[in-house]
């Protein structure tokens, strides 16, 4: 459950200061599958970081699970990070020398699981996106699509309360995106809480409720 | 979590073998450098030091300045000795000189000869293969009898057991009554050219008085200290025209000096020692510069692998963890180049015992210093690339484009 109040991100760029979020206030509730749309530069990006944990608010307040973030450490952030949300990235972001299967046990290894009880869950994860057939693959003899069900297997690999994806058909064809989506939907069936940011509005058509974002405001949110 | 960074940081140095093999390479040859100089240093030093110990730590050499009032005589040395007998071993006046010796047409010119007293033997650790050593009778009579060492028999004869044969020195006839067993080259030369003849009788062949040089031993090396006072006390009563109170109260006496035999193995030990460290100083030099390769490799890997440092931070590795990752994979860098260092060092000793000919031996002492040292060197240098992948932010790494 994500709770927003007034965010406020700034940066400085040279002798301007630029108002990257200037007062997002939003809500997100547990098992909602909600799009975040703007065109690029409207502050999504900064706002995904927020959520994610990754970056903090210059002012407001933003309460994860009940949880205020600004109170937290870099090393207490971590931690959120790895427990309770799963990152899915435009560019896929696998390591290259390391195997699917290790990839998804990634998140894990930092959770200091044992090693039985870390490869069950990553071929849980890895069956539940399809590719229990290809887990000895590393990341460049997979395709494209495989490549982004295997971060979406890591993403859920540690059994999140939330999925945060940062346009994640972005690298992939039309074809392919709508699977990857396809599998997003179907994770939220199963009762996950899924963040879709993404500048496209088609795709962000498949979420059940849609959050607009332009020049760091919240223009309005519509329930599809 | 430390065996995942172990198996990570393996996988890392697989998937790049030449650079990881380069940067080991820094180590490996420091690790020679140190390991083989400091065991060709002790090996010099134990053979050093073993040499002259064979000569006897217990000696002590008298040489005699004065040629006034020099009342030594071989008797007096002998009465001495046995009063003194709880410290003093034995006394043994010597004239040597060099000397061409003849047996029928044959020449040897390298020849030491050795005018001395029975009791010689022991304090040089001479021992007698065949015959016997020189006794009271050959000097009372001032017989022509000598014995001889190997060189000697083996060049004038060709032979060892050569009793009984005629040598001949500066016109007189010698019948030789014993031979020396070997007892090969040392660092103060051969010691198997001598011809030993009783005392008395080189006195008068060299044209010698007195007594110019005489060898004591003390009883154990324990009391060299103890005999060389008492015998300096004696000798200060003999030359004591000559003695001297210096300011501070030392009593010194120009007229002889006494040689400790282990007070030069005292000086040697310690000037192979400082040696020693000399050379494993010069060597870790080489060593710290295999450290500093470690340290820029890591750099390179850490901006290398700048956005890998970033999603493990996003899927939550703490600053800690990603510290220990590359910490530990410097540390398995230099020590994997310490192991295989340590192993090719010892086969080069192998190789250098079989080619100098000199015993040399890894001490254990050495080889645990060269692998501490090289985990120590992946520890230092490893920090700063560890430290500086472990601040990255998780967004600033994953926007890296490398």
């Amino acid at each position: 459950m994500i709770d927003m109040k007034e965010i406020v991100k700034k940066y400085q760029m040279g002798s301007q200061t630029v108002y990257a979020l200037n007062g997002v206030t939003m809500k997100i509730s547990d098992g909602e599958f909600v799009a975040v749309v703007g065109p690029s530069g409207s502050g999504k990006s900064t706002l995904m970081n927020i959520i994610g944990c990754l970056d903090v608010a210059d002012s407001g307040q933003y309460e994860l699970n009940g949880k205020p973030i600004a109170k937290y450490s870099e090393r207490q952030l971590a931690r959120i990070r790895n427990e309770n949300i799963g990152f899915i990235f435009q560019g896929f972001n696998l390591l290259p020398n390391i195997n699917a299967l290790e990839n998804v046990e990634l998140p894990l290894i930092y959770q200091n699981l044992n090693h039985s009880r870390r490869k069950k869950q990553a071929l849980d994860a890895l069956e539940r996106v399809g590719l229990s057939d290809r887990i000895r693959h590393r990341p460049g003899e997979l395709s494209g699509g495989q490549q982004q069900r295997v971060a979406v297997a890591r993403a859920i690999a540690g059994k999140p309360s939330m999925i945060l994806a940062d346009e994640p058909t972005g690298n992939l064809d039309t074809k392919t995106g709508k699977e990857i989506i396809g599998l997003l939907r179907e994770l939220h069936n199963q009762g996950n809480t899924i963040v879709l940011i993404t500048h496209d509005s088609t795709i962000a058509a498949q979420a059940q409720r849609c959050v607009y974002i332009e020049d760091g405001y919240v223009k309005g949110g519509v329930r599809t | 979590m430390i065996i995942q960074s172990l198996r990570m940081a393996f996988k890392s140095i697989l998937a790049n073998k030449m650079r990881s093999l380069l940067t080991m390479l820094g180590v490996i040859i420091g690790i020679i450098a140190v390991t083989v100089l400091i065991s060709i240093a002790q090996g010099t030093t134990s053979s050093v030091t073993s040499s002259i110990e064979s000569l006897g730590t217990n000696l002590l050499t008298v040489n005699i300045r004065s040629f006034r009032n020099n009342s030594l005589t071989v008797n007096g040395l002998i009465e001495f000795a046995e009063k003194e007998s709880e410290s003093i071993g034995n006394v043994a006046p010597i004239v040597s000189q060099s000397v061409t010796s003849k047996a029928g047409d044959i020449t040897y010119s390298e020849g030491t000869l050795e005018a001395t007293v029975p009791g010689y033997e022991k304090i040089r650790n001479l021992s007698v293969e065949y015959g016997r050593f020189l006794t009271q009778p050959d000097l009372d009579n001032r017989s022509y009898v000598a014995v001889v060492g190997t060189d000697v028999a083996d060049e004038l004869f060709g032979t060892r057991n050569i009793l009984g044969e005629k040598i001949r020195i500066n016109g007189y006839e010698f019948s030789v009554v014993g031979v020396l067993a070997e007892k090969g080259t040392t660092v103060s030369g051969s010691s198997d050219n001598r011809i030993i003849i009783p005392f008395t009788l080189g006195q008068r062949l060299l044209f010698s008085t007195g007594i110019r040089t005489f060898y004591v031993s003390a009883n154990s090396p324990d009391v060299v200290t103890t005999a060389q006072s008492v015998l300096e006390e004696y000798l200060n009563g003999i030359f004591s025209t000559s003695t001297e109170v210096s300011t501070s109260g030392e009593i010194s006496n120009s007229a002889y000096t006494v040689f400790n035999q282990s007070d030069m193995l005292t000086t040697i030990t310690d000037t192979t020692n400082t040696l020693t460290l000399m050379l494993g100083g010069i060597a870790g030099i080489s060593l710290l510069v295999g450290g500093i390769g470690i340290m820029n490799i890591m750099l390179v890997s850490v901006s290398e692998r700048t956005r890998e440092i970033g999603i493990r931070k996003a899927i939550g590795a703490a600053r800690g963890a990603i510290l220990i990752q590359f910490l530990i994979e410097a540390i398995v860098v230099s020590g994997l180049g310490g192991i295989i260092g340590l192993l090719l060092s010892m086969g080069l000793i192998v190789i250098l015992t079989q080619a100098l000919s000199i015993s040399l031996a890894l001490s254990p002492a050495v080889a645990e210093f060269a692998i501490g040292f090289s985990l120590l060197i992946g520890i230092v240098f490893g920090m700063y690339p560890a430290n500086k992948a472990s601040k990255l932010t998780p967004i600033d790494a994953l926007r890296y484009e490398g």
